[in-house]
């Protein structure tokens, strides 16, 4: 993989922001994701990780074009040679890129799974569907069966079989493993591995961060709707000395297997976000600069962080 | 306090196959318990039938050798895998919280719950978001046994830590009990008293 340096997929400068009814007929614009930025090279698996609600299920469906009408995106986002516009979303979408929702609902209630995760394209691919199956444990009566009679890890391992089967170039995974065993999520983790092998890219939204230290190439931290760290896989392997953002360091701290222990104070909501850098409120090395002013992106140490404090 | 599920049969229509059979397990008062199997052997259906959610085909549960109660907040909460599925979608979120009684503003700040949100719907919330107060309902509903399903799989691991923390302080000075359903290893070591392993049928060294 690292003889590409073209990207497959490049996001900068990328804002959403929705607009809601606040009282009776005022309307206001609520910025859920500002000056995000990402990039994806063909055959690598960039996880993205970050709190819960810091945007990382609305970037995929920004990539995908599939927000709801009342949301408003800006910025840049680039696939291959062109410029990602909705008509070349639709017409990536399902094929060039495909998506594993984070739902287990949005398997059809009432299609078997097997038909299902076959897809809508003739030939049917059930022959390497079964393989997926197998390969995840699912016993062969599976195919029959619909989706409530499954629990929520094999509905999870039918949703990431669809995906596995297309022939798609960029496979964004929103959260696939939770309800898996650990041996689950690690075979499905390491066939992602082997798509990415073949060259493939994978964006792996994930909360089992310590499974992605070990599968992903690099790992992209999302705080509050923007990108606050990218760095290889490896630096967080390393541990805390490794790593750039103050966020990082905390993430890597809070897992069970480390300290278990929080930071204090609760990522802010979209619509009472503060001035400068967003982390400055709960940061221990906060000072009036951060308070007052974005930090840009600087590279330090072959990684990408968002602070002006981070060495 | 001792809550046991005495050997319990279930399964989900009279055709289909039994999910458990002749299960047995037990939780005292300042445990917590994982419970640990492969995906689809059971363990949110022992979970529920734990809670009272299903009525096992046989065995019984019971509360210091007496069965749940069927009227009431129930002694024991069950927290659910999937928040989005555990709140009323018609109810603000004040209402979800006032259904398990008087609102306790010290569960509501050490889970970060702002005020605002109290008046919004569940769907203008992340799960993330939805889960602590799916928590904080169970915390104050004064229940003596927890059941936790997976509760914290959708969750950042710093979140997942906060939430943790509180209920095991809550626990502790409670002198609740705690059943674990988790797939996370690291996570059972750091929280659990013991480890039961459904599959096996035995307590199981982590």
């Amino acid at each position: 993989m690292k003889a590409h340096n073209e990207n497959l997929l490049e996001i900068h400068d990328l804002s959403v922001s929705f607009r809601m009814y606040d009282s009776a007929l005022e309307q206001k614009e609520l910025q859920v994701i500002s000056d995000l930025h990402l990039t994806v090279r063909p055959g690598e698996i960039v996880a993205v990780a970050g709190s819960s609600g810091s945007g990382k299920s609305l970037l995929a469906s920004a990539i995908l074009g599939i927000l709801p009408s009342n949301a408003t995106v800006k910025g840049h986002l680039h696939y291959k040679d062109g410029e990602l516009t909705a008509e070349t979303q639709a017409k990536l979408r399902g094929s060039e890129i495909a998506l594993v929702p984070q739902s287990v609902a949005f398997l059809d209630p009432l299609m078997k799974v097997g038909k299902q995760a076959d897809g809508h394209k003739k030939p049917y691919p059930t022959e390497k569907r079964r393989g997926i199956f197998k390969r995840f444990g699912l016993p062969e009566k599976t195919e029959t069966l619909y989706p409530f009679q499954l629990s929520g890890g094999m509905a999870r391992r039918v949703l990431v079989s669809t995906a596995l089967i297309t022939e798609a170039q960029l496979i964004i995974a929103d959260e696939p493993t939770p309800g898996m065993s650990l041996e689950q999520a690690k075979e499905a983790l390491s066939m992602f591995r082997e798509m990415a092998n073949e060259g493939k890219s994978i964006i792996l939204i994930t909360h089992d961060i310590d499974l992605a230290f070990d599968f992903a190439d690099r790992i992209a931290v999302f705080y509050a709707g923007t990108t606050v760290e990218i760095a290889p896989a490896e630096d967080f392997r390393k541990g805390p000395e490794a790593l750039r953002h103050p966020y990082s360091k905390a993430l890597w701290r809070a897992l069970p297997q480390n300290e278990f222990k929080p930071i204090d104070g609760f990522q802010p909501y979209a619509g009472s976000l503060p001035t400068g850098c967003l982390f400055a409120p709960r940061c221990p090395h906060a000072t009036d600069e951060c308070r007052s002013k974005t930090p840009p992106v600087r590279e330090i140490r072959g990684g990408e962080v968002r602070c002006f404090h981070a060495t | 306090m001792l809550l046991e599920a005495k050997n319990i049969s279930f399964r989900y229509d009279k055709k289909s196959p039994l999910v458990l059979e002749n299960q047995s397990f037990s939780v005292k008062s300042g445990e917590v318990v994982g419970l640990f199997a492969p995906s689809g052997y059971g363990k949110s259906t022992l979970a529920m039938v734990m809670a009272g959610y299903l009525r096992p085909e046989s065995g019984q549960v019971l509360l210091d050798g007496a069965p749940l109660p069927e009227k009431g907040i129930c002694p024991v909460q069950l927290i659910y895998q999937h928040p989005e599925k555990a709140i009323n979608p018609r109810w603000k979120l004040r209402r979800v919280l006032e259904e398990s009684g008087k609102l306790r503003q010290d569960v509501l700040a050490s889970f970060g719950i702002e005020q605002e949100w109290l008046d919004r719907y569940p769907r203008e919330l992340s799960g993330g978001e939805l889960q602590r107060f799916c928590v904080a309902r169970a915390l104050m509903s004064g229940a003596d046994f927890l059941i936790c399903d997976e509760i914290s799989t959708m969750l950042d691991v710093i979140t997942q830590a906060q939430i943790w923390n509180k209920i095991l302080a809550e626990a502790k000075e409670r002198n609740m009990g705690i059943v674990a359903v988790t797939h996370n290893l690291n996570l059972a070591k750091r929280i659990c008293t013991r480890v039961y392993d459904l599959a096996k049928g035995e307590e199981v060294e982590i």
